[in-house]
């Protein structure tokens, strides 16, 4: 499939996305699990380290709902670090020395990858809802043609956290040949009832906010602010335990010393969603966020295979490393499980560990020392097998 | 496994070393209750097996995985059920099956599971354990559970030699290789549940399988 690198035509131009973009599906569109097609699209990405001369040393950072290409790099809106810069980098757990990490904005995204805002070239209006609905599959099938382009036969590893992980897990089971290590983190092999109930919450919202415009706010010049940072305070709290919100705000009060008998941010803890939301409407696309939250309730492995997620996994030989946190209540431990069963059911390598943390789902994301251990212990006995020389 | 993650020449237990004898070359272990990993990781180098490992303790199995093995958290009771029928040429218990709930289901597990099971567990007909119950007329506690009253020991379901090889008989199994330990590490093979080694052996190792 021929594939040339462009400057896309998306409402954030390369300018305003650092990294690579390159034009996908150019020939012939890809089919998506809609029964629609797409090409060609943009999809953009971020590499760090050095891909070996015989291509094996790749690991594909796949990232979570509203995570995106800028894994170690800073942040071109927010100026903020890369998102995982705990985990990547010189002598990290990915370790930038000896892997070639690749990090590609999902498919429907928007920082450079092809979604909603960007121009439908048939109309010549920004896609809106338009814009075909899309699955983990796809994000995942878009990702494999940019391996294509790259020259990227196998994968030393796939890892991610959260739809990161769904993403690792649709990898596996798709391209088995293409994955020699896997490792899924607070993930589930299915969105749960609960989970596509707190997304229904956030699409609503949006939804609701006048500015959404049925999805044309973009050639109506307005922004659902107000909805998509209800949808981020929503499903902020599902990204922290009890426990760590607590500690963190108790019921303290937000710069004053009473409470205020009115509908003021009274305590911290509303002062802090407040801020999530207003942060993350600067950085994100309203359409992108009922897109790819759509794209999470849709994923069930088990679904292609009547139900037996084991079927997904037959004859693997890829090296699995599936990680929970206890404190995780979106993605219990209980889900990962079900996946390290459906692995053994095939007596597949698989590798499991919960880690003991207080901060809920979003630890995948922070300072937890086993959790950084047992991901670079996995990848070095995984690098031994792949027959990587040691730094 | 010493903390730097190489392996060290000797087993930290001689029931390891005979069970490492006993598993053939470049064959496939499930090792349940591998505790931090040092028999899986003396076999991955020593004889080329393919080995992976069930433990109950988190510690464990994050200093196991940390290493490179591959283990997941689990528990023999309960999460035997989902392998398959002979995914491993070697099954492998040690000092696990009294603290389970249910002895018979797992070793039943163990040889569907593999087509050879080792397991290894003391010997409560010991006849320091005996001497126990005689002179001091309380319920005596042994290796893994010394320290332990009664009420708290792991091995909620001890059992003497020729209880296990009872059970073997009841199940149909055979036993290809039967081994007691003594204290001091010196072995003897067993003949059929002899009377003598389930007096003097303090521990036992059998090979196990469906026919």
């Amino acid at each position: 499939m021929a594939t040339r690198d462009i400057s896309p035509s998306s409402a954030l131009g390369s300018a305003d996305t650092p990294g690579f973009h390159v034009e996908l599906a150019a020939d012939r569109p890809m089919a998506l699990d809609s029964g629609e097609s797409i090409g060609p699209f943009t999809t953009a990405y971020t590499t760090c380290g050095t891909l070996n001369s015989d291509k094996s040393n790749a690991i594909l950072v796949c990232h979570a709902l509203t995570g995106d290409q800028y894994v170690l790099e800073q942040h071109p809106v927010t100026g903020k670090p890369g998102w995982w810069e705990l985990m990547v980098g010189p002598g990290k757990s990915l370790d930038t020395d000896r892997y070639f990490i690749i990090c590609v904005n999902v498919l429907g995204g928007c920082m450079g990858s092809t979604g909603p805002r960007d121009i439908n070239p048939e109309t010549g209006r920004p896609w809106g809802l338009d814009f075909p609905v899309i699955t983990i599959g796809d994000m995942v099938r878009a990702q494999a043609l940019l391996l294509d382009h790259l020259g990227i036969e196998k994968l030393f590893c796939v890892i991610g956290g959260s739809m990161g992980a769904m993403q690792v897990l649709e990898w596996a089971a798709r391209y088995p040949d293409r994955v020699f290590s896997a490792i899924p983190i607070a993930g589930a092999a299915r969105h749960s009832a609960q989970n596509i109930a707190f997304h229904e919450v956030g699409r609503q919202a949006i939804m609701a906010d006048p500015d959404w415009r049925r999805g044309n706010y973009l050639q109506e010049q307005t922004n659902p602010k107000s909805g998509l940072s209800v949808a981020r305070m929503a499903a902020h709290i599902t990204y922290l335990s009890e426990t760590a919100l607590h500690r963190k705000f108790g019921r303290r009060l937000q710069g004053r010393e009473e409470i205020s008998f009115g509908f003021d941010a009274d305590f911290q803890v509303e002062s802090y969603l407040r801020h999530q939301g207003s942060t993350f409407v600067e950085r994100f696309d309203a359409n992108s966020y009922l897109y790819i939250t759509r794209a999470m309730d849709y994923f069930d492995l088990a679904a292609e295979h009547d139900g037996v997620l084991a079927g997904a996994f037959e004859n693997t030989s890829v090296r699995f490393c599936v990680i929970s946190f206890n404190s995780d209540w979106l993605f219990p431990t209980d889900e990962s499980r079900e996946v390290v069963r459906a692995l053994n059911a095939v007596a597949a390598n698989v590798s499991f560990v919960e880690i003991d943390t207080d901060k809920g789902h979003d630890a995948f994301l922070l300072d937890e020392r086993e959790f950084h251990r047992t991901v670079s212990g996995f990848l070095e006995g995984a690098a031994d097998h792949r027959g990587l020389a040691r730094k | 496994m010493s903390s730097d993650g190489t392996s060290v020449s000797a087993l930290p237990r001689r029931d390891l070393e005979l069970i490492a004898e006993m598993v053939t070359d470049g064959s496939r272990v499930l090792d349940i209750g591998c505790g931090d990993g040092a028999l899986l990781d003396h076999l991955g180098r020593h004889k080329g097996v393919d080995g992976r490992g069930i433990e109950l303790s988190q510690a464990g199995v994050n200093a196991c995985v940390a290493h490179g093995l591959s283990v997941i958290q689990g528990d023999a009771d309960t999460d035997l059920e989902h392998y398959p029928d002979d995914a491993f040429d070697f099954v492998v218990l040690t000092r696990t099956l009294q603290a389970t709930r249910n002895p018979r289901e797992v070793v039943s597990h163990l040889v569907r599971i593999g087509k050879h099971a080792i397991v290894s567990f003391e010997n409560y007909g010991h006849w320091r354990v005996r001497l126990q119950l005689l002179l001091n007329g309380r319920i005596p506690v042994m290796g893994a559970d010394e320290g332990f009253g009664w009420h708290d020991a792991p091995n909620i379901h001890p059992c003497t030699i020729r209880d296990f090889s009872a059970m073997c008989e009841e199940l149909g199994l055979s036993v290809k290789r039967a081994l007691s330990l003594s204290r001091a590490g010196a072995t003897r093979k067993l003949r059929s549940a002899g009377a003598s080694a389930n007096i003097r052996g303090e521990e036992a190792i059998f090979l196990l399988t469906r026919d």
